[in-house]
């Protein structure tokens, strides 16, 4: 049989010396992102880390209950306490950190693109192959240009981690605004109103639902990222996981992966409830605050 | 006069790329034929028409007739692909973007079909978005929405979200949303056409009261011929993109300028349409107050009748003379017929067909149909009515009872 063998295609070649191509030109530039999301995590870690424990869940506990419900405030305050006497609550804190900054990125970045995958249909089928490959790469291998960029530490987990959340947020605020009724919009643009109305006045508020859906599946998977990013070193309770694994201590193990999923319980209960429209005790104090605004307005006409 | 809104051979192909469907367009192919050939679709297909200012101009059709692209390109919702759409003699497809909000937020408002209520914002904020978008301060148009508001019998639900309001409630909105524009001209997208007969028929009545005062340029789409009929100062009747014929409700109805309208506007029910005025006959006969007894014997033979109406001065209605009175003086030789005219029925000249019949049936002789001020206008009789209503069902000649 004759050979079909053809020469292999060097394609994981051609992307390592990208790559390398930007580690070589432009590497100022990602030393100055990591300088600066090193200070920022590590600022918010010490500020958090310096206010005692037992204060700060009271905090989280009295957060909570404004924007859900008693229960949810009740139940998260005592899973945050659990953590804090496993002795893992400085672990906890730094997970935490890194989710929220990496979410925040997440957003800033994929929100705006949504919004732009609704305006031109060409950057929308570009998006779409991206965001696959996006999703399905197992989310290991980010971890290798990460580190090539950005060295061993806290902001190439930031970064591994920021790939693998922002495609939940792009495509939610792309189909929630997609999603809002044509009707809707041409009346915006049949009483006069700019393309910069018709999103801040009708299709943004109209998909809230579903860019909050977003911002919840982004969270969700940021928290799932952050364990496998502690395998180059961004710390937390990942790190403690991986450490469990390594010793095949089981303790160690169940209490570190319980802590993991007491957080990713708190942060899905709170962000699940936002924009849902359900009423809160914080939605209570401000429809009493316009309620009592309105009386004194009608008391002064008087 | 000029024309408050005005189409030139207003062409409106929907896609991309429309140079050679326009151009098969202007060859003359057919709307299936354009599809086939290049999966284009031709929504207007050359219209041409004159709107005048205060008037309610309705554009029926069947669904994808066109009537609804027509209505979106008047405020440049749509561009037409080719020729012009006027508005106050200045073409909106030259328009650019600035002059073209402008033109929305200051002249143009529009009535959807299913309300575009936003669903997160109150009443009033809904019927305030318009001024919101032209940048009324916060406390300034909330006071005049709820003005709007108060106008259209809401002002309790101020405060409601759209969720709460039944849909005959929620057009009103759309419509106080609209009239708070203060715009010229009203565009109304088969307004009610998701409401229920009943509420419907109170929408139009209260359209056409509206109307009277605030005395806009109203385009009115809709399906509905009788809502057509009944709204419509003029009506054009389209037909795959094309007006098949414009005119008023009675000439439509009197002289169908083709087979098509001829078939749209059967199955109607004219008795709901017609109303006492457009039915009635002037008598072939009548007799002036003034005028003494052998004139009246004398015109009663001649037409053939027993009794005669009495007019006064200007025509007004003063009453009926009947032919035994008539003779019954004769014998007294008294010549003057103040003395016997009697109390006759009447009818409003605006009042339905429908209406009429009651009426008729309680009459002691034939109805006579008078205007506000109490002028004679005509005659109905058994005969005319059964008349009328055969020729349009058309029917032939013969009315069956």
């Amino acid at each position: 049989m004759p050979s079909l063998e053809l020469p292999k295609l060097p394609l994981g070649d051609a992307i390592e010396w990208f790559v390398r191509w930007l580690i070589k030109n432009l590497s100022a530039i990602f030393d100055f992102i990591r300088e600066v999301l090193n200070a920022i995590t590590g600022a918010f870690s010490d500020g958090l880390l310096w206010v005692h424990p037992v204060f700060l869940i009271v905090i989280f506990g009295l957060f909570i209950w404004l924007i859900t419900n008693k229960l949810t405030a009740l139940l998260s305050a005592i899973g945050l306490a659990l953590v804090w006497n496993m002795g893992l609550w400085s672990q906890l804190v730094d997970t935490l950190v890194l989710v929220v900054v990496a979410v925040v990125i997440a957003l800033l970045i994929g929100i705006p693109t949504g919004i732009l995958m609704t305006r031109s249909r060409k950057l929308e089928g570009a998006m779409r192959p991206v965001l696959d490959f996006m999703q399905t790469m197992p989310p290991f291998v980010y971890l290798i240009p990460a580190v090539m960029l950005f060295g061993i530490g806290v902001v190439p987990g930031l970064f591994a981690t920021v790939i693998f959340a922002i495609p939940p947020p792009v495509r939610l605020t792309y189909l929630g605004i997609t999603q809002v009724p044509e009707e809707m919009k041409e009346m915006a643009i049949a009483f006069g109103a700019n393309d910069r109305q018709v999103l801040a006045k009708v299709e943004l508020p109209l998909s809230l639902p579903s860019i909050m859906a977003g911002v919840n599946q982004c969270i969700m998977l940021g928290i799932s990222m952050v364990v496998i990013a502690s395998m180059i070193g961004a710390g937390g309770l990942g790190e403690v996981v991986m450490r469990s694994v390594s010793r095949l201590d089981l303790s160690l193990g169940f209490e570190s992966g319980l802590a993991i999923v007491i957080l990713a319980m708190v942060l899905d209960r709170m962000s699940r409830n936002i924009g849902s429209g359900k009423e809160t005790p914080l939605s209570r104090i401000m429809k009493n605050y316009k309620k009592h605004r309105k009386q004194k307005e009608i008391e002064q006409s008087a | 006069m000029t024309a408050k809104i005005e189409a030139k051979n207003l062409v409106k192909i929907y896609g991309e790329n429309t140079d050679k469907a326009l151009e098969l367009f202007n060859q003359g192919l057919s709307r299936s034929e354009i599809i086939q050939e290049t999966g284009l679709t031709v929504g207007v297909a050359g219209v041409d028409f004159e709107i005048a200012e205060g008037e309610i101009f309705v554009v029926i059709g069947l669904s994808g007739s066109g009537k609804s692209t027509l209505l979106r390109c008047i405020n440049g919702l749509l561009m037409p692909t080719a020729g012009s759409l006027l508005v106050d003699g200045k073409a909106v497809e030259k328009l650019n973007d600035e002059q073209l909000r402008k033109l929305r937020g200051e002249k143009i408002s529009m009535v959807f079909q299913h309300f575009a209520l936003l669903p997160n914002r109150t009443i009033t904020d809904n019927v305030a978005f318009g001024l919101e978008l032209r940048g009324v301060p916060y406390e300034e148009r909330r006071e005049r929405a709820q003005k709007a508001l108060v106008s259209v019998g809401l002002e309790e639900w101020k405060d409601k979200l759209p969720e709460e309001l039944s849909g005959g409630m929620k057009q009103r909105v759309g419509l106080a949303r609209a009239l708070l524009m203060d715009s010229d001209i009203l565009l109304m997208d088969e307004p009610f056409g998701a409401l229920d007969a009943l509420i419907r028929a109170e929408m139009q009545e209260e359209l056409i009261s509206l109307q009277r005062e605030i005395k806009k340029t109203v385009v009115f789409v809709t399906h509905d011929l009788d809502e057509a009929l009944r709204l419509g100062d003029r009506i054009a009747i389209m037909r795959d993109g094309a007006i098949e014929q414009i005119g008023t409700a009675d000439e439509i109805l009197s002289d169908p300028a083709n087979e098509y309208v001829e078939k749209f506007l059967q199955g109607i029910d004219v008795s709901k349409i017609l109303d006492a005025n457009s039915i009635s006959k002037w008598p072939r006969e009548v007799i002036r107050e003034t005028e003494g007894i052998s004139v009246a014997l004398h015109r009663m033979k001649k037409a053939d009748t027993d009794y005669l109406f009495v007019l006064g001065t200007r025509n007004k209605l003063v009453g009926m003379i009947l032919r035994e009175d008539v003779l019954k003086l004769a014998k007294e030789k008294n010549k003057s017929i103040q003395d016997i005219i009697k109390e006759t029925n009447t009818v409003q000249s605006d009042i339905i067909m429908r209406d009429v019949y009651p009426e008729l049936r309680n009459a002691e002789k034939d109805l006579a149909v008078v205007d506000d001020s109490g002028r004679f206008l005509g005659v109905i009789t058994h005969s005319i009515l059964l008349m009328t209503l055969d020729e349009r069902k058309g029917g032939d000649g013969i009315a069956e009872s």
